[in-house]
């Protein structure tokens, strides 16, 4: 299976795109923040040359970028995959039994030696600490629809929905 | 463009006059919980209804037309709190609750409003008592509360502006207009308002000393961080609630003479920065917000910043490097911000909770508020409840209510009649208190005496089959992630406690451990820059404390009394039930099983990884997980 828009990823940045964020954006240190998570949003990851050039732009070390994007959670210098799916483990989800969740996700989507993402760039599995939905606990999002009071089960399920639609494309 | 307090006045009265004149008004639960339960089908489907049957009408056409008396509205509302039971809906003017309402239900809810009646099976069942409660203000869990903060979440739709000047909105503002800002300060420093953040710091004095900086610019920033994992109250006031948190922030900036505020929020709450966004919009169109707010010469500007992800940009001086661009690691304090903050000018922080009692302090006076709470903690808090209760959801208390009352009165209780074992409180920085401390009252002096802290508000409730010790290494796991690095005790001592706890819960812990996490523990507290260093040893020490006798089950009996700990567990072989076909050792990926056919099987603890194939094989469920 071939997931498109991440070999577009690969191919080239899109340099227009780049270039209106930071216009949009400025170039003062604060934006640089906002800059990267847009990249991040449009690339589901933090491409190096990307990175490069915002600081240029912004008269910053590369250093200074790289610092950052590796300090904050939702930065990835890794590409992300199609669907990315949040386990929360936060104090509630942890009580109710969010790591038997967690764990038949990885098997489901064969997730092995600490990887986070699957070979088919389909799957990124991660843990965060509460998504603000503690009364529906164990809770698990997927590019950011929740889902709450799930089991090993449901997720399974929900899971093999997504893989029969992203055979189709 | 507004300019009077009249003016606002004057909408209200129309808003709410043409309210009344609707037949019924459906509140839909449009919060996160009941989103993800499916609220939203559950909308279209009673609008679709109401205009099959001629009946729907907006608050538009209400206020157009005075002669209407007829017609049903439906709107989002914010979050109820009964997260649990959602999707909930809402039928006003009786307040009657329908819960877990599914889109098939719509018809029969259309139904009971034509006819008056009420849809029984949807209403709240107590578990216990099966005592029907049709009103939601009758309902256990919201009879015990105060709403102060959460005031108008779930009363309104928090995307129209005028729904929220029904509700007296954008009138403490104007107030405050009224006076001068010391006097503003003075309002806030006598109701005694102490920071919901956490700290309990009060408010009014640190307004005091922002507003006698000389400075060309200051700043207010709203801190909605919300970074205590189990925490969700400031997201649900500014999802259900914007405006109340703007007009908090336009008061506090007039009261130190700030133009500028922004408001971090989380990077999980995509839905928060959307309300809020559009809640600046709005009150800039009607001139509540911007230049000369009502027609004053007070400007006030807002704008919203979201977060990247890590806990410690919670911590004050870490949002600030955040905002400015930088990783967030905290810095030395004095100078405080409200000295030199953001930017190196005067910066007040508060917490969205702080801020949205602001304006009802405001608008409802200071008697008012301290007529609620306890004098030295006025005023409510909004808790988390989550964990092990019959209901768990948001909940807001006068301060100074007991533990016992919020567990066992609003939250129903332990779940399936199970026995009550610990409430953890105030999340990565709190402590666990235990069944003979439940009497203790929920304000700022009497939780720091026992080692405990409101924090940002998480109660979770435990029950017999919960790891205290496996809660303690959870905390210590996530503070251990989320340590920002710059302190060695913070980076190095936690990550031994986490090592410790880790060989505490795999089983191979000993007696020494116990005395070295309190050593460490003390060092960290001592050795840490900011507050999530200072306070990180507390879960740990405060269940070390209490629930000691676990510890030693976990260390010397080997195992774990809640059944939790996946290392302690154990598999065996009923030699009864087993009938020797070796399926068990065939699946067992690494060999830990044997036996001779036709005979009973065992398993050798010492190599089995207690993966559990072999349960799921056995097909005479032979194999049992003992602990
Ligand atoms: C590690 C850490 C995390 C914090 N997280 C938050 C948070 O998520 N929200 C918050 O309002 N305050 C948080 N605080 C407290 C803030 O530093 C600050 O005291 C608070 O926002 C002040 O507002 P208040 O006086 O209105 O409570 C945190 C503090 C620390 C040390
Ligand atoms: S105590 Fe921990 S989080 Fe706080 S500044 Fe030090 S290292 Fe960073
Ligand atoms: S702990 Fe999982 S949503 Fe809050």
């Amino acid at each position: 299976m071939v997931i498109t828009d991440q070999v577009v990823e690969k191919k080239e940045l899109d340099l227009d795109f780049l270039t209106a964020t930071i216009e949009e954006k400025g170039t003062k240190s604060a934006a640089l923040i906002p800059i990267l998570q847009a990249i991040q949003e449009k690339y589901r990851y933090l491409p190096e040359q990307a990175m490069v050039l915002v600081a240029q732009a912004l008269g910053l070390s590369a250093a200074t970028v790289y610092g950052v994007a590796t300090f904050y959670a939702q930065f990835s210098l890794e590409p992300k995959g199609k669907y990315v799916i949040k386990v929360c483990d936060g104090t509630a989800c942890h009580v109710r039994g969010s790591l038997p969740v967690y764990d038949a996700i990885c098997k489901k989507v064969k997730l092995v030696n600490g990887k986070f993402t699957t070979a088919d760039g389909l799957f990124t599995v991660e843990t965060v600490s509460c998504l603000g939905a503690c009364g529906l606990a164990p809770v698990v999002t997927i590019n950011d629809k929740v889902y709450g009071q799930m089991t090993a089960e449901a997720i399974t399920m929900i899971i093999d929905t997504l893989e029969e639609g992203g055979a189709q494309q | 463009m507004i300019t009077t307090q009249g003016q606002i006045q004057d909408i209200q009265k129309r808003y709410n006059e043409a309210l009344e004149r609707a037949k019924a008004r459906i509140l839909v639960c449009a919060g996160t919980g009941c989103v993800a339960s499916g609220s939203p089908v559950v909308y279209e489907g009673l609008m679709a209804e109401l205009k099959k049957r001629g009946l729907h009408t907006t608050i538009d056409c209400l206020l157009e037309d005075e002669h209407a008396t007829s017609g049903v509205t439906v709107v989002n509302s914010g979050c109820h709190g009964f997260c649990e039971k959602g999707p909930l809906v809402r039928i006003e003017p009786e307040g009657i609750l329908y819960t877990k309402v599914q889109v098939g239900d719509v018809g029969e809810i259309v139904d009971a409003i034509v006819e008056g009646t009420l849809v029984e099976r949807l209403l709240y069942h107590d578990p216990r008592t099966n005592e029907v409660f049709p009103h939601e203000h009758e309902i256990p869990f919201y009879r015990y509360q105060t709403r102060v903060a959460l005031h108008n979440c779930g009363e309104i739709d928090p995307e129209d502006i005028r729904a929220y000047m029904a509700h007296d909105g954008y009138q403490g503002v104007a107030k405050a207009l009224s006076m001068t800002p010391q006097q503003v300060i003075e309002q806030i420093l006598n109701a005694n308002l102490r920071g919901r953040g956490g700290g309990g710091f009060p408010a009014g004095r640190k307004w005091t000393i922002a507003a006698s900086q000389q400075a060309d610019q200051k700043y207010i920033i709203c801190n909605g961080d919300e970074g205590d994992p189990g925490a969700f109250m400031d997201r649900s006031i500014m999802e259900g609630d914007p405006h109340s948190v703007l007009e908090g922030m336009m008061i506090a900036g007039y009261a130190i003479g700030a133009s500028k505020g922004y408001i971090y929020v989380r990077a999980e709450y995509p839905l928060a920065v959307r309300r809020l966004e559009k809640a600046i919009v709005d009150a800039q169109e009607a001139g509540l917000l911007g230049s000369n707010v009502l027609g004053s010469d007070f400007s006030f500007h807002i704008q919203v910043k979201e977060g990247a992800g890590a806990f410690v940009c919670g911590e004050e001086s870490a949002l600030i490097a955040s905002i400015e661009g930088q990783r967030g690691m905290p810095r030395p304090k004095p100078p405080f911000p409200a000295v030199a903050g953001l930017w190196g000018k005067p910066t007040i922080i508060n917490n969205v909770e702080t801020l949205a009692n602001v304006s009802r302090i405001m608008i409802r006076g200071v008697e008012w508020f301290k007529s609620i709470g306890t004098p030295n903690s006025p005023g409510t808090k909004t808790f988390a409840l989550t964990g092990e209760v019959e209901n768990t959801g948001l909940i807001e208390v006068p301060m100074g209510c007991t533990i016992e009352e919020v567990v066992f009165k609003i939250g129903g209780g332990i779940r399936g009649g199970r026995k009550f074992k610990a409430v953890q409180i105030g999340g990565p920085s709190g402590g666990c208190l235990t069944e003979d401390q439940l009497d203790i009252t929920l304000d700022f002096d009497s939780l720091q005496k026992v080692g405990a802290m409101i924090g940002s508000g998480g109660l979770v409730v435990m029950d017999e089959k919960t790891c205290v010790v496996e809660v303690a290494r959870f905390f210590m796991n996530f503070i251990q992630n989320e340590s920002c690095g710059k302190c060695t005790f913070c980076r190095e001592g936690t990550l031994q406690m986490l090592k410790i706890l880790q060989r505490i819960v795999d089983g191979n812990g000993t007696l020494e451990d116990l005395d070295l996490l309190v050593e460490v523990g003390e060092m960290v507290q001592i050795g840490s820059l900011c507050g999530l260093g200072k306070t990180a040893p507390n879960p740990v020490l405060s269940t070390l404390e209490n629930f000691r006798d676990e510890y030693l089950a976990h260390i010397v009996e080997k195992r774990c009394p809640a059944g939790v700990c996946q290392g302690l567990k154990r598999f065996v072989i009923s030699a009864d039930k087993c009938k020797g076909c070796s399926r068990c050792a065939k699946v067992c990926p690494v060999g830990a099983i044997s036996g001779e056919v036709r005979s009973p099987f065992v398993i050798d603890v010492e190599k089995c990884i207690k993966c559990g194939a072999c349960v799921e094989a056995c097909k005479f469920m032979a194999i049992e997980e003992v602990s």
